[in-house]
């Protein structure tokens, strides 16, 4: 056994080159990267003052328009808008969002857990009591807060309320979505510190940063990817709690969120506008559901025991 | 075990102390003044108020809260609803939220454990697949969507006068806010359960107590749920206190008077007295059901014994 592809009980990182892609992971994988790109590649057309666009002078519009029906693709919203258009800049927001967290998880989360799970001592008691009580805050407040906070020296900063609105957007789903990855990191590292392999590589003398980048770095490279997938379908619904609450991202842009909330809000029994409920809630959940089918797949792939379990 | 749950509870008032502290931070450093946020207040009633308040000075804001609560349980005045105390409003509310709370984690629990144990044992069928679709769309759909469309059923023809529509009246008016309390936490249950029974399902006993002549139903729901309970029962801790303390979105679509909405609105107004109130609430829950859990483990799972006893 080499000592430069451990292969650990906790995590395998080499499962069999021959062996398929479960479904799971390729359909999930699929679909988000279809709606993603679809997302972009219109970006050009949703982004402008076309039909399509969010940029539309409301007085003309009404006037050309006709408010809330469900012609064109996917139908018009109360001010004449196309909910097509708006379903795929939102969701472009709101994929950015999902993914910005996950960033922030996977650098602030992983930092954190390595430092504790390595250092152990005082250093980890500290670390994860702070996470505790993170944890024990209602996490709603904590963005709020942030928000509250963040706001106005960032606007300040870029200049512009539209874009301080989405940074801060970005931090604060961020900011508490690293908690979970922390406490996964470090509880990898602890197993992982007392395997035979890096006892072994003590032994040898080899310098405690080569261990760490070397041996424990790329054992963890599992249980991250499985976690910062996770994080995004659960921050893109954080966002749009955020937007029911009327403290998401700032109108005209939409997200998945906010236009699912303006659609509940044109729930009515008298008039039924429900193009304008369905369809953003319809991308949302079709986003959801393909990214925990990709978390799931991905865990259940790089988990060793799956194996024993089809005995 | 005694002595872990004497010293567990010990802990308890020192995390609560911290929290205090780190949220009363929070909400002072959050810009913003629950005094003077709409009109153009005359500065004298603006005076009045600090002094009402105790705000004359952050110092004094700063000590005479915290000396309150400590010599008398109360968390003061509630800065923006006038003439209530914080623990007033916290008594008139957690009451509705909890009892909500409890009929959703119920029905989460039981169902959410059928479901996952049913769909683990016939893995790849038809109940795994249905039950796993269902438990993500709960996962997948935001609460406020779902929360609006089955108050949308309840307004229907066909369910006229079963439910009252946007009140809390009768225990019955319970049933759909429950529901929509308890889609999510049911589908992270049925998904632990189902995860954490295929584990166990795979292990020797197993089939030992299959050979031994035990039927499927005995050996799964007797010998193999306490096992595969485990990581459902990590989860219902934080989930409980979560669900107890009241969801602001399941709260205002079904217009129910609980403690959810407080959480949001104290942080909107900045009303800082009922903001400590809410969080102080809100972490005992957490930190009391996250002991219930650990000492339910040891019930559970006898090999799990922390803290000494042997």
């Amino acid at each position: 056994m080499s000592f430069a592809t451990p292969v650990t009980p906790a995590v395998s990182l080499a499962p069999s080159r021959r062996e398929r892609l479960p479904g799971r992971i390729v359909f999930g994988g699929s679909v988000v990267a279809f709606i993603l790109l679809l997302c972009l590649v219109s970006l050009p057309i949703t982004l402008g003052e076309g039909a399509l666009g969010y940029k539309v002078q409301v007085g003309e519009l009404v006037r050309s328009a006709p408010a809330a029906n469900l012609g064109g693709f996917f139908g018009y919203d109360m001010l004449g808008r196309s909910i097509l258009g708006r379903c795929l800049l939102g969701g472009t927001i709101s994929l950015t969002i999902g993914l910005a967290a996950a960033a922030i998880a996977v650098v602030l989360g992983t930092t954190v857990g390595l430092i504790a799970g390595y250092k152990g001592g005082w250093i980890d008691a500290t670390l994860m009591r702070a996470v505790d009580i993170l944890y024990g805050l209602p996490y709603i407040l904590l963005v709020i807060l942030f928000k509250i906070g963040l706001e106005p020296p960032l606007t300040r900063l870029f200049g512009s309320a539209q874009t301080a609105n989405l940074v801060v957007l970005f931090l604060a789903i961020g900011l508490v979505s690293w908690l979970t990855m922390a406490r996964v990191v470090r509880g990898q590292v602890l197993s992982l510190r007392e395997m035979p392999f890096i006892e072994a590589c003590r032994a040898m003398g080899i310098p405690e940063t080569r261990i760490f980048i070397k041996h424990i770095l790329p054992n963890l490279i599992g249980p991250i990817t499985v976690y910062a997938t996770l994080t995004v379908p659960s921050a893109i619904l954080q966002e749009s709690f955020l937007s029911f609450l009327g403290v998401g991202v700032r109108p005209p842009l939409p997200t998945w969120g906010s236009l699912a909330s303006e659609g509940v809000a044109a729930l009515s029994p008298i008039k039924f506008y429900w193009w304008m409920l369905l369809f953003p809630c319809l991308l949302l959940m079709t986003t959801l559901l393909s990214l925990n089918f990709l978390g799931d797949g991905l865990r259940d792939w790089l988990d060793p025991k799956k194996d024993a379990a089809k005995l | 075990m005694p002595r872990l749950i004497v010293y567990r509870l010990l802990q308890v008032p020192l995390v609560l102390a911290v929290i205090y502290v780190i949220t009363f931070l929070l909400a002072w450093v959050a810009p913003g003044d629950p005094f003077s946020n709409d009109r153009n207040i005359d500065p004298a009633v603006l005076a009045g108020l600090r002094e009402r308040y105790h705000a004359e000075s952050p110092i004094k804001f700063l000590f005479y809260y915290p000396l309150e609560l400590l010599t008398t349980g109360n968390f003061g005045d509630s800065l923006q609803y006038k003439e209530w105390t914080v623990n007033d409003i916290i008594e008139d509310s957690l009451p509705v939220s909890m009892t909500l709370g409890l009929f959703a984690m119920v029905i989460a629990t039981v169902l959410g454990i059928g479901v996952g144990t049913l769909a683990a044992v016939k893995r790849g069928g038809f109940v795994d697949w249905a039950s796993l679709s269902i438990a993500l769309i709960g996962i997948s759909l935001p609460s406020f969507v779902v929360a609006a469309l089955l108050l949308m059923l309840s307004a229907t023809d066909a369910l006229r006068g079963v439910f009252a529509v946007g009140r809390f009246e009768k225990p019955i008016d319970l049933i759909l806010p429950g529901l929509a309390l308890s889609l999510a936490p049911m589908a992270y249950i049925a998904r632990l359960t189902r995860v954490s029974m295929l584990d166990v399902l795979s292990s020797d006993f197993v089939r030992t107590a299959r050979a031994k002549g035990l039927s499927k139903s005995m050996v799964v729901w007797k010998h193999c749920l306490r096992n595969a309970i485990l990581p459902v029962l990590s989860y219902l801790g934080p989930a409980a206190a979560v669900t107890l303390t009241g969801s602001f979105v399941v709260e205002k679509v079904f217009n129910i008077p609980g403690l959810g909405q407080h959480f949001i609105n104290s942080v909107l107004n900045r009303d800082q007295t009922l903001i400590l109130g809410v969080v102080m609430v809100y972490s005992a829950f957490v930190l009391i059901f996250n002991l219930a859990v650990d000492v339910l483990y040891g019930i559970v799972d006898p090999r799990i014994r922390v803290g000494g006893a042997k």
